[in-house]
């Protein structure tokens, strides 16, 4: 499982990465998604793969991990994931704001003059 | 009076003072004067106590890690300076009330006034190094502020600005500087600075220690090479050029160097640095102060003249030249003070301040003609008046210096001729605008000020003449108990006496007052005709055209930097931070093994490598679509999401997965919201990429891979190691019987961590009506707005928005009928998942941010079917009221604690017996998770809602912008 978690995160953090590389707003959003899955999941991941061992009190059982999975990064991630979707929200509406003042959708308002193309590329 | 009653009472008198209305001038005056007063009595009682060489002390922990503490100290110097600043102040504070005019904002002047003598006073009453460098910045800033009190004029921004950046750079020199001799010392207490003389001498970072002082001291000072803001800094109000450039804060350099002289002087290092500032300052500003043209001019640059004296005698490593400087600080300080206010009174009463048009005014202005004479008087060293003691003193140093040979036969001869100097500049203030031919183009025809605006100078005056006459009666015992410190405890013989016998010091005040005569006669013609408006040689060197001009060479050079190593391109910034993450990883495995760890492996279950499967299809396919296929780029993130959150579900992160899928359905009603003002983009009308543009994408498509590889090997890495111990146990073992919880998380987020949670949401509530704001102004643009085609033409009689708002008739009807009515039955059932989410969180999977979120993706579902107006003519959710509500909860609940005594947000669980329904267990963190519930519910909302609202708004060419 080990092998199969960290590719997923490989994969979806470098998707992200080359999406906020992209000169189109909705691209750089889209990849900041991708980069706040991965990155949560690796964080995630830290507390150790417990299969069945939900953070959830159980008279007689020992509070301890070898018994329970690690709620700490649980806990960090449900901030996480609750503060991405704000940032997201607050992306989504400055690319909004932002495309409506510039005309354009591209990040920095128009393309750099120095591709010398219509603004097209990819 | 305690030290810091006497501290505080000028600071709470600003404040104060800042609350009178604008035209309360008498009353503003007043009240700092009776301040003022209150703190020179104070003060003036403490006298017994340091007489003999006692110090008063008082301490307060302030940070006791670092060592400092908030220690106010007096003894008999400190005992001076207090007395100058506030007897002074009170003095000002009178004068200042004649001569401010009524449409001036006069409690702020007052108030700052008072704010200023404050930090003066703290200063000068500090006992800690580091309490004396903050309320030194202190000093920088409300000084900043007076100067610039008339901010309507240009001069009077320049100047303020000018000399806050030159005392408030040597102000950070001061404080590094203290922090050094504080090191040296291990204590920043200054009685064991004090006592730490010898060792600091002989310490191998006393000379950094020293020049950092001595910068602090210099440009406070204004003593040359930074001389040059203080006569810009007389476009303040001229009262606060009486306080602040004459009696006070520029004499705080001086006092510093008093303060510290036991400990950084007598070493080759300080005498030559100290004395040929002084020296220079002396000389030169004395010299130029003689072609000034503008009254106050004058006097600053005789300020400067005569702080440069007082630092050349701090400067001669002679305890006798100590003395003399304390003395001269009380002597300049009582005759400059009343020359300004003279200055002030003659511009207050005739219009000008220009020397070549004053004259001949002691006709008119009698009374005040002969304060200023008598002043002027005291200024040049004219017997019988406190100015000729200190400088005979001062000469008798130069005399008897003992040191190198040339500066043995240099001294001397400065001193007389700055003395020379100083009777010209001082014969231009008095005979020159007093006597002479009425001046017949004065803006005002010249008169008497009022009687009260006379009085501060005549009691300045009359201190002039008792000490002058009767120095050993009358300030004897004060220049005793205040030199004592400055020479470290014993004071040398000195002799208070107006004749010392035919001497070398009496022959070079003669020389000086006949020099200074006759130079006088030959300038003063010239000077009234308008010639020499530059002085000779000295003029055109301009300290302030250097200064302007390291200011432009300043931003010209960080401008350069921030065009080579800076960029307004996003997607550079983001590219180089990109480039950063990955190459401080490869340098910190750089010089260690990575490889994998033993911990055993959990086997592989092909559902979950399957699901992955489509997981990593859907990141890439998004990845690849996501410029011309935005809509299937979005599902493919959701699916990316779904698998995520699988993902949580499969390793025992049930709340994880329930808020994850939450989340993933309002961020995807978010962007399917936000995808419709985006402008189209078709592929065919992309051209042919650039080299440039290939070459781009080849960086990035490498730096993708690289970070995705690095993040897969190092989670790898991570994973099959042992995870190390963390203090999760303890959350484990004590959610149940302190928190009132099984479920870890939940009371993680709502009693453990309960106060982060707190922040979040107040961070959560912050986006939301940032959204909000951001949208107001937010018009779509044209292209955006036409209904797709399906939506148009069709009935009028339809309410709904869905297709064009303008023009209603050409909406669908039955549109999203089967849904809308779905989603309506839907609405009561989701609201009871929610509450059963919501109850449960503490024991089960659940709590208030998904409970939260669920009931704002079922509301957000009716606005999506039927509409915005549809639903809102039905119900309106004030999402604003939500949001406020829930914040008031949380911390109402974490204010609740207080009452019990018990620390912010400490939980408490409550067992009620309830009729039928048992005994309940009610936490505390029930009430604070409902706070979360609310806000959650009430930022999601706001945020769609808001975007939502933009469909039914006019274009932004309609809208007129």
């Amino acid at each position: 499982m080990e092998v199969v978690v960290s590719l997923a995160i490989g994969a979806l953090g470098g998707s992200g990465v080359w999406l906020v590389l992209r000169p189109r707003s909705f691209q750089v959003l889209l990849g900041l998604s991708l980069l706040s899955y991965a990155v949560n999941l690796f964080i995630f991941s830290m507390g150790s793969l417990s299969i069945d061992a939900e953070p959830i009190v159980v008279a007689g059982r020992v509070g301890d991990l070898l018994h329970y999975t690690d709620p700490m990064p649980q806990a960090l991630v449900l901030t996480a994931i609750v503060i991405g979707f704000a940032m997201t929200a607050l992306c989504l509406v400055v690319l909004l704001a932002f495309r409506g003042f510039a005309g354009s959708d591209h990040v920095d308002g128009a393309p750099d003059s120095r591709d010398h193309d219509d603004g097209s590329r990819a | 009076m305690s030290l810091a009653v006497l501290l505080a009472l000028p600071f709470a008198g600003s404040a104060l003072a800042a609350l009178l209305p604008a035209h309360a001038r008498t009353t503003a005056a007043s009240f700092a004067a009776l301040v003022a007063l209150a703190c020179a009595v104070g003060v003036g009682f403490q006298f017994p106590e340091v007489r003999d060489g006692g110090v008063l002390r008082e301490s307060w922990a302030w940070m006791p890690g670092l060592g400092i503490a908030f220690t106010l100290r007096l003894d008999g110097f400190a005992w001076m300076f207090a007395m100058l600043v506030t007897g002074i102040g009170t003095l000002v504070a009178v004068y200042a009330r004649y001569y401010m005019s009524p449409a001036d904002p006069v409690p702020r002047f007052f108030a700052l006034f008072l704010a200023f003598m404050g930090a003066m006073l703290g200063v000068v009453l500090a006992g800690d190094l580091v309490v004396l460098a903050f309320f030194w910045e202190l000093t920088s800033l409300v000084s900043f502020l007076l100067i610039g009190y008339w901010h309507h004029r240009a001069d009077a921004r320049r100047g303020a600005r000018m000399a806050f950046v030159v005392t408030g750079a040597g102000g950070l020199c001061l404080l590094a500087g203290l922090l050094v001799l504080g090191h040296i010392a291990g204590s920043y207490d200054l009685d064991h600075v004090l006592a730490a003389g010898g060792r600091i001498r002989a310490h191998e970072l006393y000379p950094a220690a020293l020049a950092l002082v001595l910068l602090g001291a210099f440009t406070k000072s204004a003593q040359f090479p930074f001389h040059f803001w203080l006569p810009h800094a007389m476009a303040a109000p001229t009262p606060v050029s009486a306080y602040l450039h004459s009696a006070t804060m520029v004499k705080a350099g001086v006092f510093l160097l008093a303060r510290l002289w036991p400990v950084l002087a007598g070493t080759e290092a300080w005498f030559w640095t100290v004395t040929l500032a002084g020296a220079t300052t002396l000389l030169v500003c004395a010299y130029l102060a003689m072609f000034q043209r503008d009254l106050k001019g004058l006097l600053a640059y005789s300020t400067l003249s005569h702080l440069g004296l007082i630092t050349l005698l701090l400067g001669l490593n002679s305890p006798l030249a100590a003395v003399a400087a304390v003395f001269h600080v009380m002597n300049h300080a009582t005759f400059k003070a009343s020359l300004f206010m003279a200055a002030g009174i003659v511009d207050h009463e005739t219009g000008t301040r220009d020397t070549r048009r004053l004259s001949g005014l002691f006709r008119a202005m009698p009374i005040t003609g002969t304060l200023a004479l008598v002043a002027s008087a005291a200024m040049a060293g004219v017997p019988l008046l406190n100015g000729f003691l200190s400088k005979e003193m001062f000469f008798a140093e130069t005399v008897f210096v003992a040191a190198h040979p040339g500066v043995e036969v240099a001294l001397p001869v400065v001193a007389t001729l700055a003395g020379a100097f100083a009777v010209v500049y001082a014969l231009r203030f008095s005979v020159g605008i007093f006597f002479g031919p009425a001046a017949s183009d004065l803006p005002r025809p010249a008169h008497e000020p009022v009687r009260w605006m006379r009085l501060p100078i005549e009691l300045l005056v009359a201190a002039c003449l008792v000490v002058g006459i009767a120095p050993a009666w009358s300030i004897g015992p004060t220049l005793a108990a205040a030199a004592r410190p400055v020479v470290g405890g014993t004071l040398p013989d000195y002799s208070l006496a107006i004749w010392h016998g035919l001497n070398a010091p009496l022959a070079m005040s003669v020389i000086a007052l006949a020099l200074g005569f006759l130079a006088w006669h030959a300038l003063a013609p010239r000077l009234a005709r308008g010639e020499l408006a530059l002085a000779p040689i000295l003029g055109p060197w301009d300290g302030q055209r250097a200064f302007t001009r390291t200011l432009a060479a300043l931003a010209r050079g960080s401008g350069s930097v921030l065009r080579l190593a800076g960029t307004t391109r996003l997607q550079s910034q983001l590219a180089w931070i990109v480039v950063t993450a990955i190459g401080v990883s490869l340098v910190v495995f750089a010089d260690q093994a990575f490889g994998w760890g033993d911990r055993p492996r959990v086997p592989v279950e092909p559902a979950f490598a399957l699901m992955w499967v489509v997981g990593v299809a859907c990141a890439l396919g998004a990845a690849v679509q996501a410029k011309f296929h935005r809509l299937a780029a979005l599902m493919m993130l959701a699916g990316a999401g779904l698998v995520t959150c699988l993902t949580f579900a499969w390793f025992s992160a049930p709340d994880l997965a329930l808020t994850q899928l939450a989340v993933e359905a309002v961020t995807t009603v978010l962007m399917l919201l936000g995808l419709r003002w985006l402008p189209k983009r078709l592929p065919e009308r992309a051209k042919p990429a650039t080299w440039r543009v290939h070459g781009r994408h080849l960086r990035d498509f490498l730096l993708a891979v690289a970070s995705g590889a690095g993040l897969a090997g190092l989670s790898f890495a991570m994973l099959t190691r042992p995870s190390s111990q963390s203090i999760s146990p303890y959350f484990l073992e004590h959610a149940q019987p302190g928190g009132g919880g099984a479920n870890v998380v939940n009371v993680i987020l709502v009693d453990f961590r309960a106060f982060d949670t707190m922040g979040e949401i107040t961070v959560l509530a912050a986006v939301a009506l940032t959204v909000y704001a951001l949208l107001r102004r937010f018009r779509p643009p044209r292209e955006s707005i036409d209904p797709p085609q399906q939506q148009q033409a069709l009935p009028a009689d339809l309410v709904t928005d869905l297709g064009s708002t303008r023009d209603a008739g050409d909406t669908a009807v039955g549109y999203l009928v089967v849904p809308g009515v779905l989603a309506r039955l839907v609405l009561p059932i989701a609201l009871v998942v929610a509450i059963h989410l919501f109850l449960r969180g503490h024991n089960q999977p659940g709590g208030g941010f998904v409970a939260g979120l669920v009931v704002a993706i079922a509301l957000i579902a009716q606005y999506m079917v039927a509409g915005t107006r549809w639903v809102e003519m039905r119900l309106d959710p004030h999402p604003a009221r939500w949001i406020a509500a829930g914040l008031a909860i949380v911390v109402a609940t974490g204010l609740g604690a207080l009452a019990f005594a018990h620390p912010f947000l400490t939980s408490h669980t409550a067992h009620l017996d309830l009729p039928l329904v048992g005994t309940v267990h009610l936490p505390s963190a029930f009430f604070f998770d409902l706070g979360v519930f609310a806000t959650v519910v009430g930022s999601t909302l706001l945020v769609l809602v808001a975007l939502a609202h933009q469909s039914i708004r006019a274009p932004a060419d309609e809208a007129g912008g």
